[in-house]
């Protein structure tokens, strides 16, 4: 029998490889997750064949490395098919776009990033390309602080510790949850990185090969923390953190050429029945047009709110 | 008068009626919907009560205009867009329906148009439609001869037909008139002067005198009780048509639904088709020729996967396909043919059934949900084909509305399949657009079609990716898994 706050280690040791298995883009082999653990190998291989059996893990047939299983992404209260959301959507998204005259995004968390699940040209026939599938940097785009301000996880979650920050991933201490930011810190270039269409496996086979804004500018490495992108770009954990307070505190959230010079992005949560963040949306465009001497339009913030609550109203239909 | 000034829609559709207001940007102010019942007495037989239909016609008019806090003084002009070829007949005098309103799908018509055979030609020559179910004179001829007394009711004028265009404006402002869209409908109407043919009248035995006055798609037939004027009439998918702007010769739309309809511009002479088209009036507006439009079908396609829910279970919305057929990189060889009940345009095969060809051990239900989107694509493929080679043109781009362009895969597979950039509209709701569109420029609300095309914006594009070897392979590959359905049937 064990007592009130002892825990069970196996679980916590399951946990921790699932933790690892979603936090990277990569799947992991055997000798990796045992050194990542700090366990031997024949410890690891009974709790992976448990969670293999159970449907939360799955083995590569060629390779004979482990992701994540199907059956673990629909449990998650906070799962919802991409293309699901997209489609109750569609009809606000466009609705947004004429309001706003901009291009409207909708962003779900994915491997570290943002990941483009819906696009909507802006409306003035200028040449755009479609950019689902695109993997944006989270601390430095609107969709990706609304997405970290509202993580499920109260964590930053697993699904948004960049790849390289798997070690404090695995420890099982849980960040405080009033300073979520330290769980993304990365080193440096990991959020470039992340742009590169190829790191956006849930890119759609034959779309174009979309580039994100600001991929070009590549990220600057900062001297410690996130990657800079523009001089304006958030690149320390206590400043981030500080922004998702904000975020939290007013409900939406904005970059001001913080990953492309001269663009301003606003977003603002979507949410499913029970109240849990599953997606943001947003507008992003000029920042002659959205913003205000330094601070965002509060005429789009208002469009970009209502149609996030008009979606929201939806999922819980 | 006071406040802006708006246009608004009536979507009178198969399930639902729905009232949808505009601004002068082509924007959504406001939207209201209300269904309707489905009457079904006989196997084959669909019917709807055309009085319930009045009704929730009146009740989405009023929550879309004053529910919205708009006044109807606001209103410049109200545009009709509605189910094809359903038949009401109603009494002149009391203003009731004599009958419930036959729906487009009804089959009970299908002894009578076996006996019409003789005249195939006249049909296609005159009035553009091969002989089918469908169209209204046989429905309205059924109805002659199946009810006491109505022939000789009709005959002295009392009993009216009309399509549902025709009966909501008569209920409307009081006056008998239909448009040429929807009379191109009937079977009964020569495509060239748009006009009744008397050859077609006598061929299906209907009077002239029940025949309700044709009218351009865009002019103003009346006004309501609250002085709004009623502007203009399209059929449906003509008013898809119209509202993605398809102005010019060439131009095409898809609408994609549980089925779809492809409609290309062919500018202001009918096209006769060779390839199992049908050729129809795109839109007439006030003393302009009518444009004329060639016309392919696809019965399954939207329904395609909801069988795959609904039947197969494989997935549990029908977003999902696109998750399930992104879990692999093509079909693995797999090509689903879904003739459920025969194939249409430009097959028209009815003895054809659905196959599933090129099954190996290999195939998972990835590689079938990739199948049923690819079986959308060249589908389309086969439709646009014909059209090109009917209308001597080359289709350069494909406009894309309907529930299914939500679905990012076919729109790149479809992109892919056709060798040209599939665009989805801003708007997606068409169908309504393209009816206020037509009444707004009946009453001078907007100018002319140039600045409809100004209000037309892109949302999404998708560009062709695959190479031409594989466009051709896949093609060819299609084409064997057709072969294989034909023949099925045996009647």
């Amino acid at each position: 029998m064990w007592g009130v706050g002892e825990t069970i280690q196996s679980v916590e040791r399951a946990a921790g490889i699932l933790r690892l298995l979603a936090s990277g883009p990569r799947e992991l082999g055997v000798a990796e997750l045992a050194r990542a653990m700090g366990l031997p190998k024949g410890t690891l291989h009974g709790i992976l064949r448990t969670l293999v059996h159970v449907g939360f893990v799955e083995q590569d047939a060629a390779t004979g490395r482990y992701r994540l299983g199907g059956t673990l992404l629909h449990l998650g209260s906070s799962y919802l098919d991409v293309n699901v959301l997209r489609t109750r959507s569609l009809n606000w998204t466009d609705a947004l776009a004429g309001r706003s005259r901009e291009s409207v995004w909708i962003g779900t968390a994915h491997e570290g990033g943002v990941l483009v699940v819906h696009h909507v040209f802006r409306p003035d026939d200028s040449m755009q390309v479609l950019q689902v599938g695109t993997l944006l940097p989270a601390h430095a785009t609107a969709l990706g602080k609304v997405l970290l301000a509202y993580d499920p996880y109260g964590d930053a979650g697993a699904a948004f510790h960049a790849p390289s920050a798997t070690q404090s991933a695995a420890s099982p201490g849980t960040p405080s949850a009033t300073a979520p930011g330290a769980a993304l810190s990365a080193t440096p270039g990991t959020a470039a990185s992340a742009t590169a269409p190829e790191a956006a496996p849930g890119a759609t086979p034959g779309m174009p090969s979309a580039t994100a804004p600001g991929a070009t500018a590549g990220g600057e490495p900062a001297v410690e923390g996130l990657a800079a992108f523009t001089p304006r770009t958030l690149t320390r954990a206590d400043d981030l953190a500080k922004e998702l307070e904000l975020v939290r505190g007013r409900g939406w959230a904005c970059d001001v050429e913080e990953l492309v010079e001269g663009e301003v992005s606003i977003a603002a949560p979507i949410r499913d029945a029970r109240g849990v963040t599953v997606g943001a949306i947003g507008v992003r465009g000029a920042v002659e047009r959205l913003a205000e001497g330094g601070e965002p339009s509060i005429t789009i913030v208002s469009y970009v709110r209502d149609a996030a609550r008009a979606i929201t109203r939806d999922l819980s239909r | 008068m006071p406040g802006p000034h708006y246009v608004a829609a009536i979507d009178q559709g198969t399930t639902s009626s729905r009232c949808m207001v505009f601004d002068q940007a082509g924007r959504i102010v406001s939207v209201a919907q209300r269904e309707h019942r489905q009457i079904f007495p006989r196997p084959g037989w669909v019917e709807h009560d055309a009085a319930e239909i009045w009704e929730a016609v009146q009740g989405v008019v009023a929550e879309a205009v004053t529910g919205s806090g708009i006044d109807f003084g606001q209103l410049v002009a109200l545009g009709i867009t509605n189910q094809r070829e359903t038949t009401v007949l109603w009494d002149r005098h009391t203003g009731r329906p004599v009958a419930n309103a036959i729906v487009w799908q009804d089959t009970r018509t299908d002894a009578l148009v076996r006996t019409l055979a003789g005249h195939e030609q006249l049909f296609r020559e005159r009035a553009g439609l091969p002989l089918a179910t469908y169209f209204a004179g046989p429905k309205i001829r059924w109805l002659l001869d199946e009810t006491p007394g109505l022939r000789e009711r009709a005959e002295r004028g009392d009993v009216l037909f009309g399509t549902v265009d025709s009966w909501l404006i008569w209920r409307l402002t009081g006056r008998h008139v239909t448009d040429v869209t929807n009379a191109s409908r009937t079977m009964l109407m020569n495509l060239r002067t748009l006009s009744w043919d008397d050859e077609l009248l006598a061929a299906l035995g209907v009077p002239r005198a029940m025949l309700p006055e044709i009218r351009p798609s865009a002019e103003v037939y009346g006004t309501t009780g609250d002085g709004v004027p009623v502007a203009a009439a399209l059929g449906d998918q003509q008013a898809a048509l119209f509202g993605q702007t398809c102005f010019g010769p060439g131009e095409t739309k898809s609408t994609y639904g549980s089925g779809s309809f492809l409609l290309m511009n062919t500018g202001t002479e009918p096209v006769a088709s060779k390839h199992g088209l049908l050729t129809t009036v795109g839109y007439q507006i006030g003393d302009a020729p009518a444009t004329y439009a060639l016309e392919g079908s696809i019965a399954v396609t939207g329904s395609l996967v909801q069988w795959l829910r609904d039947n197969l279970g494989l997935i549990s919305s029908a977003a999902e396909i696109e998750t399930l057929a992104g879990t692999v990189e093509d079909n693995g060889g797999c090509y689903f043919v879904p003739a459920f009940s025969g194939l249409f345009a430009p097959h028209w095969r009815s003895d054809a059934r659905g196959v599933i060809a090129g099954l190996t051990g290999f195939v998972t239900k990835g590689h079938i949900a990739r199948a049923v989107l690819e079986a959308t694509a060249w589908q389309t493929r086969e439709v646009v084909d014909a059209m090109n080679a009917d209308a001597g043109l080359a289709l350069t781009s494909l406009r894309a509305d309907g529930g299914m362009t939500a679905n990012n895969l076919l729109m790149q597979i479809l992109a892919d399949v056709l060798a040209v950039p599939v665009v989805r509209p801003m708007v997606s709701e068409t169908t309504c657009l393209g009816a206020a569109y037509a009444a707004g420029l009946a009453t001078g609300y907007w100018p002319d079609t140039d600045s409809l095309r100004a209000n037309w914006h892109k949302a999404a594009e998708w560009r062709p990716k695959i190479g031409q070897d594989v466009r051709d392979r896949e093609y060819r590959n299609w084409r064997k898994a057709i072969d294989r359905s034909l023949d099925w049937s045996t009647p």
